[in-house]
């Protein structure tokens, strides 16, 4: 069949800008940007409608790696930014890039606010647990003890979890993916696009420098069968190299079962309900830590809630019809005025 | 029957209400504004607010007050002090004592004056018995009782019938300056038409009030003020605050774009929030951010998708905007930053206006990062130069600071309703779809602003950013001469601002004795004590600045004409400092005045002829 008006495909090419990417050989960044770009085919079928705005640190480099409009904003405030972008302009498809010193650190207000707004824009959370480009200070993720050049005995604060943190702020979509896993990545952007509302996807990134292999425990290709348990929704929430384990819920704590081992059944394994409005599985999946549980991966929440800028749309188009007043100057003539003759 | 009027005509009249938080000052004192508005006086208005909603009842901390001060004359400020005292209990009085005139009329509700309310007011003897109020003409009303005598008809509870005290004030002075009822009837029709009840019951305290004055022996003489000469026309009574909301809808309208304000509410500058809010229905869109870091950095966000953007704020709040400005000023978008300047450092004197932001407005900023400060010098210019900061910010392409300060933001005047289809256009420095030449850093030849390409455009994929940007092409690039080159393009694009704002105007002769130097919200008392002072023959003059940064062109021809200069600010002399390192040649003396207070007259004019007489 012959169709009338072809939909023009955008490929990778597209989205590719001729510019050294800056980022350090071996860095998480590049599997990630290249991820990016094989999603936004899917996500977008018009590159000048796409727009990324950054914060600081290594992974707010981003908008100038890609073919888009592009803003490297300032430290913690790009969701800020982007609100008003979004805001500006509901067409704009809106990424955010950030990092965990630059959105849980200096601008974990303004992530927390942008989670319980739901405007609809993604935000792509590269956590390596460390700063990079101030060259190696702990961030708000680095585990308790890790030792970094500003603590030397090991640091002495408790990590924020990013899912936890952003389940609290109401967040209506949050997922992680690990860096090592281009196609779950690429995956998961189209989701977190798709989405109607705030998308969080953290990733979990390597820095080659300064915190090498932090995330190995998870990612490392021996162990991820069973370090990780990637989640789709609909489907029971089974992990390891032949699916033999998985999760269910005693009391109320999720336990690891193996299938087979003292009864356990497949039928008796959570099935993931990501849509769930109630958050608390999906809460209980994202503190999931080693060594006791895998960790969560994939989609761990979408629900369909408003959205903060149809809901503006809404209240202006109905403020306007009601209105007497749709020019300066009858705002200028209405109410008290005094003529002088 | 009513006893004959002795009416005598005055020039003008400085009426201060007061009373505590919750007794309606604010609203009386409105009422009355419009009253006199209505019979065609030209007018002026201060509110006089406390930092607490309702701090306890009676005590000094709780006095909220109005001034109004209307007159056949121009008239420019709320007044120094007041010819009739409004005083609703002891603390309203005690507070008051100091601004009023030898020999002002002072009204107080008796009922309230009792010992409980000596002692909250701290009172260590009856004011009324102890000789201190002698030199005052003195009215002793039982507003209380009698209002709520005269709404018992009505099924009003006891709090209600109280709220309605200030009704009964309104009547009387209506009584005592000769008005009609009428004329503050409007204003209770606005606000209590959807009560019947409440509404008549108003009117009849109103009335209630009229009659006592009319009745009583110590109401001998009535006063007269006629209407003011002024231009034919539609006026209304504008603050500073709504008049700046007023003037970026305007500005918004001329631009042809919708309005976004992104802010964090402050003290003073909330009603442009507040405001701002409301006007949905011109397409404004306000976003009350977590904090005034992200009111600018959303402004910022919407400026590049193409809106006038706009982020208000007061002087805490400027400190916490000085990163995103910077931001604003090296991504070239156009942003308008108010600051409704109240007394400071820090939390400071949040209810009390100053004008100590000039220096932060002017370099509170890493880098070399100049941007255009504005100030406006009335309530009702707010309008107009809000209006200016936004055409400055688009046809620019730079952040603007636009100065105002708690004084004329919350303070009235009437305005002669201007005609805005006599409002210049601004033009947005847009970029056409697909423009092969587009270059996120090329420039106009003579504003040297960049042209405003927006995400979602055709053809025009740019990314703009805080890391300093090669010359054209807007590549990332740390090489040094073009840093040079871009941070004197900056400066430079600022300083051609000069070539587009009018040049300097001067009240009074272009050359004298003494050239008073003014800027922002006190143009109105240093203008009427200048005024007054050619009046007596003296040869000073008035330069009241409002475009800061950059300066108008013929400043330094207009210093130069004059023997000696002063510059009157309510700092300890931010702008004496800035005109010295921009014109050093000339010498400045100054008068400060850091008390929260705006400027007497009177204070002005000894000081002008102290000077005037060593020359």
């Amino acid at each position: 069949m012959i169709m009338d008006s072809p939909v023009q495909v955008l490929t990778v090419a597209d989205f590719t800008l001729d510019a050294q990417v800056k980022w350090c050989p071996g860095c998480g960044g590049h599997a990630i940007l290249s991820s990016i770009k094989k999603a936004l085919p899917e996500t977008s079928d018009d590159p000048d409608k796409v727009v990324f705005i950054s914060g600081i640190g290594c992974s707010s480099r981003f908008p100038y790696y890609i073919k888009t409009y592009g803003f490297h904003s300032l430290h913690g405030r790009a969701t800020a930014i982007a609100s008003g972008v979004k805001i500006a302009n509901p067409e704009l498809q809106v990424w955010i890039v950030t990092g965990d010193g630059d959105s849980m650190a200096i601008g974990g207000n303004h992530f927390i606010h942008i989670l319980r707004r739901n405007l609809d824009v993604n935000i792509l959370l590269f956590n390596n647990k460390i700063y990079g480009l101030t060259k190696g200070q702990y961030s708000p993720t680095t585990p308790l003890g890790g030792v970094t050049k500003t603590s030397p005995e090991g640091t002495i604060e408790q990590p924020f979890i990013p899912g936890e943190l952003a389940m609290g702020a109401q967040a209506t979509f949050f997922a992680r993916v690990p860096d090592n896993d281009p196609g779950m990545m690429k995956e998961v952007f189209v989701k977190a696009a798709k989405h109607k509302g705030t998308s969080l996807v953290e990733i979990y990134q390597n820095c080659v420098i300064f915190s090498n292999q932090i995330h190995a425990e998870v990612t490392g290709k021996e162990v991820r069968h069973d370090h990780q348990i990637y989640l789709e929704h609909g489907k029971p929430m089974l992990f390891g190299k032949n699916k033999e384990k998985g999760l269910i819920v005693r009391g109320t704590r999720l336990e690891v079962v193996e299938i087979g081992k003292n009864g356990v059944r497949l039928e008796d394994i959570l099935v993931h309900n990501s849509t769930a409005s109630d958050p608390t599985v999906q809460f209980m999946l994202t503190r999931m830590s080693l060594p006791e549980y895998p960790m969560a991966m994939g989609v761990i929440r979408s629900v369909e809630a408003p959205v903060y800028e149809e809901m503006l749309e809404k209240q202006v188009a109905q403020t306007s019809q009601k209105s007497k007043i749709h020019s300066v100057t009858e705002l200028l003539h209405s109410g008290n005025t005094f003529l002088v003759e | 029957m009513g006893k004959k009027k002795k009416i005598i005509e005055l020039d003008s009249v400085v009426i201060k209400f007061a009373g505590d938080s919750g007794d309606g000052m604010q609203l009386t004192g409105t009422q009355f504004s419009d009253s006199s508005a209505i019979i065609g006086n030209d007018l002026s208005t201060f509110p006089d607010y406390t930092s607490e909603i309702r701090a306890p009842e009676g005590t000094i901390a709780g006095v909220s007050g109005f001034q109004v001060h209307f007159g056949n004359k121009s008239i420019q400020t709320p007044g120094d002090q007041a010819d009739v005292l409004v005083a609703m209990n002891p603390a309203a009085l005690k507070s008051n004592m100091k601004w009023l005139k030898h020999g002002a009329t002072i009204l107080i509700d008796i009922d309230c004056f009792d010992e409980k309310n000596y002692n909250k007011a701290g009172y260590t003897s009856d004011p009324l018995e102890d000789g201190s109020l002698d030199e005052y003409h003195i009215i002793k009303a039982p507003i209380t009782t009698l209002t709520r005598t005269t709404v018992a008809e009505y099924n009003i509870d006891v709090q209600t019938a109280d709220k309605m005290r200030n009704q009964f004030v309104i009547g009387l002075l209506f009584w005592l300056f000769n008005r009609e009822i009428s004329t503050g009837e409007n204003y209770l029709v606005e606000k209590f038409g959807k009560n019947p009840e409440l509404l008549k019951a108003n009117i009849s305290v109103i009335q209630a009030g009229f009659n006592y004055a009319e009745n009583i022996e110590a109401i001998s003489t009535t006063y007269l003020v006629n209407p003011a000469v002024k231009k034919k026309g539609l006026y209304r009574n504008i603050t500073g605050n709504i008049a700046t909301a007023w003037g970026f809808l305007a500005a918004a309208e001329k631009a042809k774009k919708e309005l976004f304000l992104g802010s964090y509410p402050i003290t003073p500058a909330s009603e442009i929030l507040h405001e701002l809010a409301h006007m949905k229905n011109l397409g404004a869109v306000t976003f009350q951010a977590e904090d005034e870091i992200a009111g600018i950095c959303s402004a910022i966000g919407a400026s590049y998708a193409g809106k006038l953007a706009i982020t208000t704020t007061s002087g805490p709040g400027l400190a916490l905007k000085g990163e995103g400005i910077g931001l604003a000023v090296m991504t070239e978008l156009p942003i308008v930053i108010v600051d409704v300047q109240r007394g400071g450092p820090s939390t400071g004197l949040p209810t009390k206006t100053e004008q100590s932001d000039l220096m932060q407005a002017l370099y509170g900023r890493s880098g070399e990062s100049p941007c255009v400060v504005i100030a406006a010098s009335s309530p009702a210019n707010c309008f107009d130069y809000a209006f200016t900061a936004s055409k400055i910010a688009i046809e620019h392409m730079t952040p603007v600071i636009l100065l105002t300060d708690g004084y004329i933001a919350n303070g009235s005047e009437l305005w002669p309703i201007p005609d805005i289809s006599k409002y210049h256009e601004i033009k947005a420095p847009h970029v056409k779809n697909n423009d092969p030449d587009y270059k996120p850093y090329k420039r106009d030849d003579k504003k040297l602003s960049r042209y405003w390409a927006l995400p979602g455009q055709e053809g025009l994929r740019h990314r703009v950013g805080g890391l300093e940007k090669a010359n054209i092409t807007g590549e990332v690039s740390h090489d040094p001469l073009n840093h040079e080159l871009m941070v004197k393009t900056r400066a430079e694009k600022v300083q051609r601002v000069a070539n587009y704002i009018p040049e300097q105007e001067i009240t009074g002769n272009k050359n004298g004795d003494l050239l008073v130097i003014g800027w922002g919200g006190t143009f109105g008392a240093l203008n009427t004590a200048i005024e007054e002072l050619q009046k007596e023959g003296k040869n000073i003059s008035l330069c009241h600045i409002n475009y800061i940064n950059p300066l108008p062109k013929n400043l330094k021809e207009v210093f130069s004409r004059f023997k000696k200069r002063i510059v009157c600010e309510l700092n300890m002399g931010q702008m004496a400092n800035y005109l010295r390192s921009q014109y050093p040649e000339f010498e400045y003396s100054q008068y400060n005045k850091i008390q929260g207070l705006p400027f007497m007259i009177k204070e002005l004019k000894n000081k002008f002829n102290e000077i005037l007489k060593e020359i």
